[in-house]
């Protein structure tokens, strides 16, 4: 792992341990802010960066940790998954460094953080993210309104059959509408729940999957299926639909363009957040993810990179 | 050392010969046994407080809910209404979510109890003892398959063959997770079955061979009357299974909230539910509380069937 051989080796491998199970016991005893950051004490050459979050994220985020290595050998970023909520949480606790979120904080979630820590939450908007509308390639339907969309997925609204929209489906067994969701937890959900529903509460019924992929591999399953999910996570096997905030307004696209000029009605930011002002290695590794090089992955996976003027000035590689 | 040795095997053996006469018997030889007998007492006896304690711990993570007036019983019993999220007005009906399992199970047994029991006579009585030893081994094979890699079989496998073939809107369904359930469950009744057969005295076939009757009519009228007990247990273990799994029916269902009006349609069971809510339910929250709520059902469930099944064998037992 660290590339070194011999005796030193296994006793720097032993202070980690150490110093891990230290902070594992800090964090327990509630010294919020002690994780096992780059700005506490440096014991061994192996600084952890801990960055915890949105399941669409994370893909990006382990692209981000993979790249960062070869960027800066001597320090490691270690990713996982769960939902904005359980990093904002984990952040909280002190058990992460970086919290990735795919949606704005809520007001109470910034009141307990200061309530509980005493500092403030800095947020970073590090890239964007459409919500891609996916339905069967064998539907023929090409263009969708956000109004069509809350019928379709509101409760009580009216709208179950693809015939509802004016839709000929090949098969008449395909006729219903098959409704894709997220797992209530995931940001995603809540994402699509504001800007598609009017925050109002979801039709019982749909399909709940517990990640973004698996919302459009069910998709591409179902012939008579529609459902949302990041625009990364598209493949040959769904058809996005073009998405018009009214009826009678142009439809747009989910594109990389659309995207940045607001045009497309359901993106969103993507955002790291951090406790208090970052300093150290967490400083320096969110200014390489703002940096060209970082911002040249979040188009890899499929998001959309922030604007050129936005973005910090590349060091370090 | 040698002589040292030597020592050791005499008095040892001068110990063994005390030992027949008890009051000769050393302290700590004494005190050894009774410590052993205590340990063992304990190890018996464990099993009884743990599940008391998982018990109370899972009824006092739940009960602040119950007396808190925001969820009421009744309504978490029988509405169909599960928005434990919602931002305008949070409901906690579990009707489709129990409605979910007990469907889940019944089609699960519907399939496998049949599959199972007629495999279990079929191994035990029909086979040569080389097919027995083979069919036995992948069957034992077929239980140690873990729940994810079934899962992962009724997404993958079962699922597009539904579509195609059964004419489903959708391939993960009640039908899916049934299939998948009783999968997991033949192995189970297999092995059990065959084991309450096999118990069955080789006298009680060779009488009613002797009398004339059919193969079949020793395996009707005589081997399952006698193996009674021992397949009905492995029925209701196939069925604490069904009802207990969670993986490959969080995979297998479709995970969507509603009463199924066929078995196309998509379900989902108390067990997946808490198993995608719970870690990120604010511990402490209502949300938390209630998924602790059906975690109280579960166990009052498999509750009610242990007793049932333990009920029904004694009763059987008596006549």
């Amino acid at each position: 792992m660290m590339g070194r051989t011999g005796m030193s080796g296994g006793g720097q491998r032993r202070v980690q341990a150490g110093w891990a199970f230290f902070c594992l016991t800090a964090g327990l005893l509630g010294w919020a802010g002690c994780g096992p950051s780059a700005s506490g004490p440096a014991v061994g050459p192996v600084k952890v960066i801990q960055n915890k979050g949105s399941d669409t994220m994370v893909n990006l985020a382990q692209a981000w940790a993979e790249a960062y290595r070869k960027v800066r050998p001597d320090v490691s970023v270690e990713v996982s998954g769960g939902g904005s909520g359980v990093g904002i949480a984990a952040l909280m606790r002190g058990a992460v460094d970086i919290a990735n979120s795919s949606r704005d904080l809520k007001p109470k979630e910034l009141e307990e953080a200061r309530a509980v820590t005493g500092k403030e939450v800095r947020v970073f908007v590090v890239g964007f993210d459409a919500l891609a509308v996916y339905v069967h390639p064998s539907n023929p339907l090409e263009e969708i309104t956000l109004e069509q969309l809350e019928e379709i997925y509101a409760e009580g609204g009216r709208i179950t059959r693809w015939s509802d929209l004016g839709v000929q489906m090949p098969h008449p067994r395909y006729d219903r509408i098959i409704r894709v969701s997220r797992q209530s937890s995931s940001g995603t959900y809540e994402f699509f729940r504001e800007r598609a529903l009017r925050n109002r509460d979801f039709k019982l019924g749909s399909n709940d999957m517990n990640g973004s992929k698996e919302v459009v591999e069910l998709v591409a399953a179902t012939p008579g299926a529609i459902g949302y999910s990041g625009m990364g996570y598209a493949t040959d096997r769904v058809k996005m639909l073009r998405v018009a905030r009214k009826a009678g307004e142009p439809a747009y696209a989910p594109t990389l363009e659309n995207t940045v000029t607001r045009r497309y009605p359901i993106a969103r930011s993507l955002l790291m957040c951090v406790l208090g002002e970052p300093a150290g290695e967490v400083k320096a590794y969110l200014d390489w993810i703002r940096s060209d090089a970082g911002q040249r992955l979040v188009e890899e996976n499929g998001f959309v990179p922030i604007p050129p003027s936005e973005r910090t000035t590349s060091h370090g590689n | 050392m040698e002589t040292e040795r030597n020592d050791r095997v005499g008095s040892a053996a001068g110990e063994v010969v005390r030992g027949f006469s008890s009051p000769g018997r050393p302290a700590w030889a004494i005190w050894a046994e009774r410590a052993w007998e205590v340990l063992i007492r304990l190890c018996g006896v464990s099993a009884v407080i743990f599940v008391l304690a998982i018990f109370v711990f899972v009824f006092r993570e739940a009960a602040p809910v119950l007396f808190s007036g925001r969820v009421r019983l009744g309504e978490f019993l029988t509405s169909v209404e599960w928005y434990p999220t919602s931002a305008v007005k949070v409901r906690y009906g579990a009707l489709a979510l129990i409605v979910g399992s007990f469907s889940v199970t019944l089609v699960a047994m519907v399939l496998a109890v049949p599959f199972g029991l007629g495999a279990a006579i079929f191994v035990s009585e029909f086979c040569s003892r080389k097919v027995r030893e083979t069919l036995k081994i992948v069957i034992e094979l077929l239980a140690a398959i873990p729940s994810v890699v079934w899962g992962f079989v009724g997404l993958t496998v079962i699922s597009p063959l539904l579509v195609k073939y059964a004419g489903a809107p959708i391939g993960v369904n009640l039908l899916n997770g049934g299939l998948i359930l009783a999968l997991m469950s033949v192995p189970i009744i297999v092995s059990i079955g065959e084991d309450a057969l096999k118990a069955v005295p080789d006298s009680y076939r060779e009488a009613a061979l002797a009398l004339g009757a059919t193969r079949w009519q020793v395996v009707w009228r005589v081997l399952l009357p006698a193996a009674r007990n021992g397949l009905l247990a492995a029925v209701l273990l196939g069925v604490g299974r069904a009802v207990g799994e969670t993986m490959a029916v969080l995979m297998a269902t479709g995970h969507a909230v509603q009463i199924p009006h066929g078995l196309l349609d998509s379900v989902r069971t108390l067990t997946a539910n808490i198993a995608a809510e719970l870690g990120e339910a604010p511990t402490g929250s209502d949300h938390y509380r209630v998924l602790f709520l059906m975690g109280v059902l579960l166990f009052l469930i498999t509750f009610a069937v242990n007793l049932a099944a333990d009920l029904i064998v004694r009763g059987i037992r008596r006549r």
